[in-house]
């Protein structure tokens, strides 16, 4: 993974000294409380419900495991001993004092982390499928371009004071895109054209938030070494005339709307003109610098197959059961990619204790080369794994909590904090997802429904991505109570699509029922081999409506 | 009164900051709304004294036209800190219209901005009421890495390291 060099440690030291004479200054009544807002926001520091909310960058969900050993110190020692994973391959610790903030910094700068650009209206960090570099199918490994973004967009000088946030995603699977780039105010999709050359087609335009967008093509291919100024030409285009009247209208989905694409493409086309070969265009030097950093781990030449594996899974159907949903085939024989599901019952979605970081720390470097990614799944992914180690992999995975096997079905919720923690949100979400993944208790009923995203968000500002679930919760105030509206057919892949709202809206105790009730409606409807989402595009959503509403 | 900093020193302001409605002294340094400029480019040419002019925030570089290189000072106003047009307005200005002169920041502008604002180009800040310019100047550069180009680097980091 990407390594400091003395430039990068630098300027996150530099940081550091920065927030601590910025947080003096307001605590010393120098700086005012709107003033310091914007700067504290841009250090991922939010003022919460209960206590300040600080995010933690994870650059395109890459963690070492002295990272994540380091968090875990941070989470004991500054928090109350867990963090949560968000769905942007950020991690959140709930409870820091203000006062400690710099400190906590001072310590993630000693592993190469950082705070910056976690929040605000500035560019944020730029996310990837959790499987880059080890899927079959992907063009090339995706992360050394979101380093070239990361470090482009880091202070950015221009930048910093956008309408709103701007978030930027990549993909270079050809056949997936875990990274949901096309509900990203940028997407870069990784491609070649019909020569062979590599390049990117750029989306922008896509987002959730209360005005869900599905992003629209800027560019059907752009060269790989333009990369930067290309995106640099769509954020100047967007700070100039994105609005600033309404907070609401102000990011950049709805200046591509009000534009139109053609217009906005024009105006892209006609600003990267004037930058397109300036010095900004990368080297061939400086990508191989980049990937140099994600070079190949020495594999080793294996058989693709174990024969002790193979007999474990003939034994435990527990085994078999946590293969056939929490792994992923490596393009190396030999190998797989496990992840490990934070999702278990009982706790919320995407959290993860202290004792569970350094475990995890500890799994990474006994059996995957010492490193783990976040998914904005909201899970843990090892992703070189020799397949002669899985059986002791499992059951040190259910020592800790990790083994729930239960990725990609519907307990596999994507969760935001909900009004538990947060300060915006209209209703709590965790206690929802908790009550679905109790009345789905039976594994073999879930996995029987098969591939299934159930995404839940505390208000719409979406942070759970409910419009792209499968099928979707957005947690809403009705007089001041709680109330769920239910959306089905969001999808965040390279199908892109928004989900369509069953109808009005219903209190916390119901919600599990009508979730059974679209799945009963689903069973009933569905062909051989028919996922819910292929179910919910074939007929509609007009016999879950009459079931659920009957 | 606001304090003044010109390329990195305090300094103290001569220009008056005209509206519309105010007639334009034949004397004196004044700084002259956007559509006043481009009325009475000549005459303002004619005048004794220096003249600038004031641009809001939604005026953009696109706006403007060779005539800014007459300018003595172009002020860019951010009504609010968190309006950030005004970061490429500048930038445009220096990169695109090759404007040489003094480019004022005026209006909302934050301490913990100046080093941004110094960076796509803006060389003055006149600071908002009760922000001691002395502070200002110590935090001018709270980074001294810059990864990508802007005015202050037209070079990116990776450009200048490769031909280091």
């Amino acid at each position: 993974m990407y390594v400091y060099n003395d430039y990068d440690q630098q300027l996150v030291d530099d940081r550091v000294e920065q927030f601590r004479e910025q947080t003096r200054r307001y605590l010393a009544g120098d700086l005012e409380e709107a003033e310091f807002l914007p700067l504290r926001l841009q250090n991922g520091l939010y003022i919460q419900r209960h206590a300040p909310m600080l995010r933690i960058a994870i650059p395109y969900g890459m963690l070492a495991s002295n990272q994540l050993r380091k968090l875990a110190d941070i989470a004991d020692e500054y928090d109350r001993g867990y963090g949560h994973f968000s769905t942007r391959q950020n991690i959140q610790l709930n409870w820091p004092e203000l006062e400690r903030v710099p400190d906590i910094l001072a310590e993630l700068a000693k592993v190469e982390m950082h705070a910056i650009q976690t929040s605000g209206n500035c560019i944020r960090n730029t996310s990837t499928d959790q499987f880059a570099g080890v899927l079959a199918d992907e063009v090339v490994d995706p992360r050394p371009y979101c380093e070239l973004i990361r470090q482009w967009s880091t202070f950015h000088p221009e930048f910093a004071f956008l309408p709103r946030k701007f978030k930027i995603a990549v993909n270079s699977a050809a056949s997936t895109d875990r990274a949901a780039t096309r509900v990203h105010d940028i997407g870069v999709q990784i491609i070649r054209n019909d020569a062979g050359e590599l390049g990117y087609r750029v989306y922008a335009g896509g987002g959730l938030g209360r005005t869900p967008v599905i992003g629209e093509v800027v560019s059907e291919f752009v060269e790989e070494k333009h990369l930067l100024t290309y995106i640099e030409a769509i954020v100047r285009v967007y700070n100039q005339h994105g609005r600033r009247d309404n907070k609401f209208k102000a990011r950049i989905k709805i200046l591509v709307r009000a534009m139109g694409i053609e217009k906005f493409r024009a105006k892209v086309e006609a600003e990267w003109a004037h930058l397109k070969d300036n010095d900004s265009t990368l080297t061939g030097a400086e990508i191989e610098r980049m990937k140099a950093h994600f070079s190949e781990p020495n594999y080793e030449d294996l058989p693709a197959t174990d024969p002790a594996v193979e007999q474990l899974k003939a034994d435990s159907k527990g085994f078999r059961n946590w293969l056939e949903r929490n792994a992923t085939e490596h393009r190396v024989p030999g190998y797989t990619a496990i992840t490990l599901s934070l999702k278990k019952t009982g706790v919320a979605p995407g959290d993860i204790t202290s004792k569970q970081m350094r475990a995890a720390a500890d799994l990474a470097d006994r059996y995957s080369v010492g490193e783990a990614r976040v998914s904005h799944f909201q899970n843990l992914i090892l992703a070189d794994v020799r397949v002669s180690d899985l059986p002791a992999l499992w059951e040190e995975a259910k020592a800790n909590g990790f083994a729930t096997p239960n990725i990609g079905t519907l307990t596999d919720i994507i969760c935001c904090p909900g009004g538990d923690f947060c300060s915006l949100a209209n209703a709590k979400s965790i206690p929802i997802a908790e009550q679905i993944q109790r009345q789905f208790d039976d594994l073999d009923y879930v996995y029987d429904l098969g591939n299934l995203e159930l995404n839940i968000s505390g208000c719409m500002n979406a942070c759970g991505h409910h419009h792209v679930g499968n099928i979707g919760i957005l947690g809403v105030d009705k007089k001041g109570a709680e109330f769920y509206q239910i959306s089905l057919g969001g999808d965040s892949g390279l199908d892109a699509s928004l989900g369509k709202i069953l109808g009005p809206s219903f209190n916390a105790e119901e919600v599990p029922s009508v979730i059974e009730k679209i799945i009963d409606v689903y069973v009933k409807e569905r062909t051989e081999e028919e996922e819910f989402i292929d179910t919910v595009r074939r007929v509609g959503i007009k016999p879950f409506k009459e079931q659920v509403y009957a | 009164m606001p304090e003044l900093i010109v390329n990195r020193e305090i300094a103290t302001d001569t220009y008056r900051y005209l509206t519309e409605e105010d007639a334009v002294p034949a004397t004196g340094d004044v700084i002259v709304p956007l559509v006043v400029w481009q009325a009475q480019a000549d005459s303002l040419q004619a005048r004794d004294g220096r003249t600038g002019v004031w641009l809001a925030s939604d005026q953009l570089a696109e706006d403007l036209d060779e005539r800014i290189h007459q300018a003595d000072v172009v002020a860019i106003e951010f009504p609010k800190f968190v309006d950030g047009r005004g970061f490429s307005t500048a930038y445009l200005l220096r990169n695109r219209l090759n404007y040489q002169g003094e480019l004022r920041a005026i209006g909302d502008i934050l301490l913990d901005q100046l080093f941004y604002l110094q960076r796509v180009g803006f060389n003055a800040f006149l600071l908002p009421d009760g922000k001691p310019a002395a502070k200002g100047l110590e935090l001018l550069e709270p980074i001294s890495v810059r990864y990508q180009a802007s005015t202050d680097t037209p070079c990116p980091l990776f450009r200048q390291l490769e031909s280091a």
